[in-house]
């Protein structure tokens, strides 16, 4: 495995990736053409419109419309949260656009038509290049690997009864799964932006595996061929039946602009007796110029429930990306013998800041929980680890390891723990390791002075640092995060 | 050719000056040893000859097997063969010792054009050195000096040295923090890389190291200057008297600042 991580980034000029502008990559089949606006602005007629666009059944209507309500409610009583160790200037949410139709890209021929300096990225980054036709936006029937491979992957996947599809496409084909499940581990009151998701999310993704059922592929995003856009507010629901095991994959590696400033996404799992849900992110949205300026908001509500006996939910996640993270991923461990994991790197620089961590509740008996958060700041960022390890009375037995290790680089830049342990059973044992370290000039210069270049140097001293967390990312995310970090990184030294 | 020439050498640090015109040459195949009281520079003229960048030259040239060393980074002076025993080896988390150790070679191979070595070409090449030097298997898979004793950290440098084969090595106070067996490891480590193609800086400020690895030149720096150069025998004279007479000649001897 050691092998793997050798791999270090290539130095490179300093100018960032993230300065070049990615143009919005929008694919997909044609529907009818629909000249109407949804005009800027939220209120209840939004919500309808929304509904109405998108032909959703009446129980999705009412649904988003409790949403709705109770979101201006909090709105109007000004309970938007701000404890949060980030800060940013006031959303105003009159000013948003809550729906855009799919449209209908012109599409490049191929990537000879795309800014070198993109495709250098993607170079950089080691993305396949049937992927770097996707994410340039070369028009589909010119992506003939693509589709070809899309196509074998959802045929693979129908004959064993998995679903793998659009939210949408999910309310349209499965009603019945989605009401049965969603808002059940996300209810549209749990906080603000859930509350809003709820009213207005656009899309997302949809897994359903059958009982008994092994998922054989990895589901990544890129498969998801009636992917609407990369949405603001994007709705995730995984359910894995009895027995059943599936390994999902969000985001990529290449930097994404969005005209949209703020993201707020909702990811409910929920597994069931004997079954296991591992998902893996990592993001990469855009950061903000160097002097901190635009940048996406990205405040994710995300959370899996260990429903069933034996059951397990891990969440991996590499952040290197968005002006502000501000996301907890969440386990609930109803079931005895629940097990949830979180792995986190989350890096922080220039400007960017950052407030993440996990919660775990412990309910059941003999549940078990394990927390490896892995922050790294640079240049003037701000990272801030909040967890909650909460063991509830009934909870006998459970178990929980948490480690938080810090990593600054240069001395701008802050690091922040907020672990937060509530046992209310004697019988839980805990355990709690912290770290912070930095990267000194002296540990930089003893690495160049054995034949590394700075930006080596950094690289392997972080790779090291996030090994523990690495580990757990299926191998081909594992390749890019690294390289992911690497770019990140650059223009942190010197 | 000499393999290092320094001339007129100045060297500020944080705006005072440390090195106040240093000449020195020295040819492969010698052992030399700069020997001085506290704050004399000692340490100063390794670390810009290492190249480290908070050191600023401000007068003079350094000559490097016929190369301006000077205009050199770290990294690319390590790339072509010096290398640098630390006073403090600093310990790196994360990052195991014997993958640094494989990663600098493949660095420096990659730099002279050579083939990289993978894994199972390097580590018995790594075991022989380690035997030389007396170090557990165990502290390979460890992070770089991380836990390591303060004599196991020095014979890892001297390790990383044998593994690296450097053209010149300078060695900063190897044998500060050491007692006799470790000392006596580290000299054995030392002499057994003795050749006529390396020449070596030993940085010392006492007398004791020389006994075991027997210098061919002796320099005494005091306030920022050579003021004394011998062979051997010139250390223990330094022993029997102290840097003291040495100090008041070079304040009688040095020029009125400005």
């Amino acid at each position: 495995m050691v092998e793997a991580f050798e791999e270090s980034a290539m130095a490179s000029s300093i100018d960032t990736i993230r300065d070049l502008a990615l143009q919005d990559y929008k694919w997909g089949f044609i529907t009818e053409i629909d000249d109407e606006r949804v005009p800027r602005g939220l209120s209840e007629e939004t919500v309808r419109l929304i509904s109405a666009k998108k032909r959703e059944p009446e129980f999705m209507l009412q649904w988003r419309l409790k949403a709705y309500r109770h979101w201006a409610s909090l709105e109007k009583a000004q309970a938007e949260p701000k404890w949060a160790n980030i800060h940013y200037g006031p959303i105003d949410y009159q000013n948003i656009v809550y729906y855009s139709a799919p449209k209908q890209k012109p599409g490049l021929k191929s990537l000879n038509e795309v800014d070198p300096e993109i495709l250098r990225t993607y170079e950089k980054l080691g993305i396949p290049l049937a992927e770097q036709q996707l994410l340039a936006g070369v028009a589909v029937d010119a992506v003939f690997d693509s589709v070809s491979v899309a196509t074998t992957f959802k045929e693979k996947l129908a004959e064993l009864g998995i679903v793998f599809c659009s939210f949408s496409e999910a309310v349209e084909k499965h009603p019945k799964l989605v009401q049965q499940y969603l808002g059940t581990v996300v209810p549209h009151t749990d906080n603000f932006f859930a509350a809003l998701n709820a009213a207005v999310f656009s899309d997302g993704s949809f897994v359903y595996v059958p009982k008994g059922v092994r998922c054989p592929l990895e589901l990544s995003t890129y498969f998801r061929i009636n992917a609407a856009e990369t949405g603001q507010f994007e709705r995730t629901l995984i359910v894995a039946d009895e027995g059943a095991y599936v390994s999902y994959l969000e985001g990529c590696t290449a930097p994404i602009r969005d005209e949209n400033q703020l993201h707020a996404a909702v990811v409910e799992l929920v597994a069931l007796d004997n079954a296991q849900i591992k998902y893996s992110t990592v993001q990469n949205w855009y950061p903000g110029d160097k002097q901190g300026r635009g940048g996406i908001y990205n405040f994710v509500t995300k959370r899996g429930k260990c429903a069933g006996v034996n059951s397990k939910i891990s969440w991996t996640q590499v952040e290197t990306g968005s002006a502000i993270t501000w996301k907890y991923p969440g386990c609930i461990l109803q079931g005895d013998n629940s097990v949830g994991e979180f792995y986190s790197v989350a890096l922080t620089n220039n400007y960017q800041q950052a407030d993440t961590g996990t919660k775990m509740i412990h309910l059941g008996k003999n549940t078990r929980s394990t927390i490896v958060s892995k922050g790294i700041s640079a240049g003037h960022g701000q990272n801030t680890y909040r967890g909650m390890v909460k063991i509830l009375k009934g909870a006998k037995g459970a178990r929980n390891y948490t480690q938080c290790d810090s990593l600054l680089i240069g001395d701008q830049c802050g690091a922040h723990t907020f672990p937060y342990i509530e046992v209310k059973n004697a019988s839980a044992h805990m355990e709690h390791e912290a770290s912070t370290s930095k990267i000194g000039e002296d540990q930089l210069f003893y690495l160049q002075q054995r034949g590394l270049k700075a930006e080596d140097a950094v690289s392997m001293i972080v790779n090291g640092f996030c090994k523990q967390v690495f580990r757990e990312l299926p191998m081909e995310f594992a390749v890019e995060a690294q390289k992911l970090l690497g770019v990140s990184l650059e223009g942190s030294v010197g | 050719m000499s393999l290092l020439e320094i001339n007129n050498l100045h060297v500020e640090v944080g705006g005072h000056e440390i090195l106040k015109g240093i000449d020195l040459t020295v040819n492969a195949g010698e052992v030399h040893s700069i020997m001085g009281p506290n704050g004399s520079g000692k340490s100063t003229l390794a670390q810009v000859l290492a190249r480290r960048e908070s050191y600023q030259v401000t007068a003079g040239e350094v000559t490097f097997d016929g190369k301006d060393l000077l205009a050199m980074k770290p990294e690319q002076a390590a790339c072509e063969g010096i290398f640098m025993a630390f006073q403090y080896p600093v310990e790196i988390p994360g990052i195991g010792n014997a993958y640094l150790l494989r990663s600098a070679l493949n660095a420096v191979r990659r730099y002279r054009g050579l083939d990289e070595l993978d894994a199972m070409d390097f580590l018995p090449l790594l075991r022989e050195r380690m035997n030389l030097l007396e170090l557990d298997d165990k502290l390979l898979n460890r992070s770089v000096n991380e836990g390591f004793s303060g004599g196991e950290k020095k014979r890892n440098e001297i390790l990383q040295m044998a593994v690296l084969e450097p053209k010149l090595a300078i060695l900063d106070e190897t044998d500060s923090g050491l007692d006799i067996d470790a000392l006596r490891i580290v000299a054995q480590g030392v002499n057994a890389m003795r050749d006529p193609d390396r020449a070596m800086i030993l940085v010392t400020h006492y007398q004791r190291l020389l006994n075991y690895i027997v210098p061919d030149f002796v320099h005494v720096l005091v306030d920022g200057r050579i003021v004394r150069s011998g062979g051997a025998e010139l250390a223990l004279e330094l022993e029997e008297t102290g840097y003291g007479s040495m100090e008041t000649e070079a304040r009688q001897t040095a020029p009125a600042s400005a």
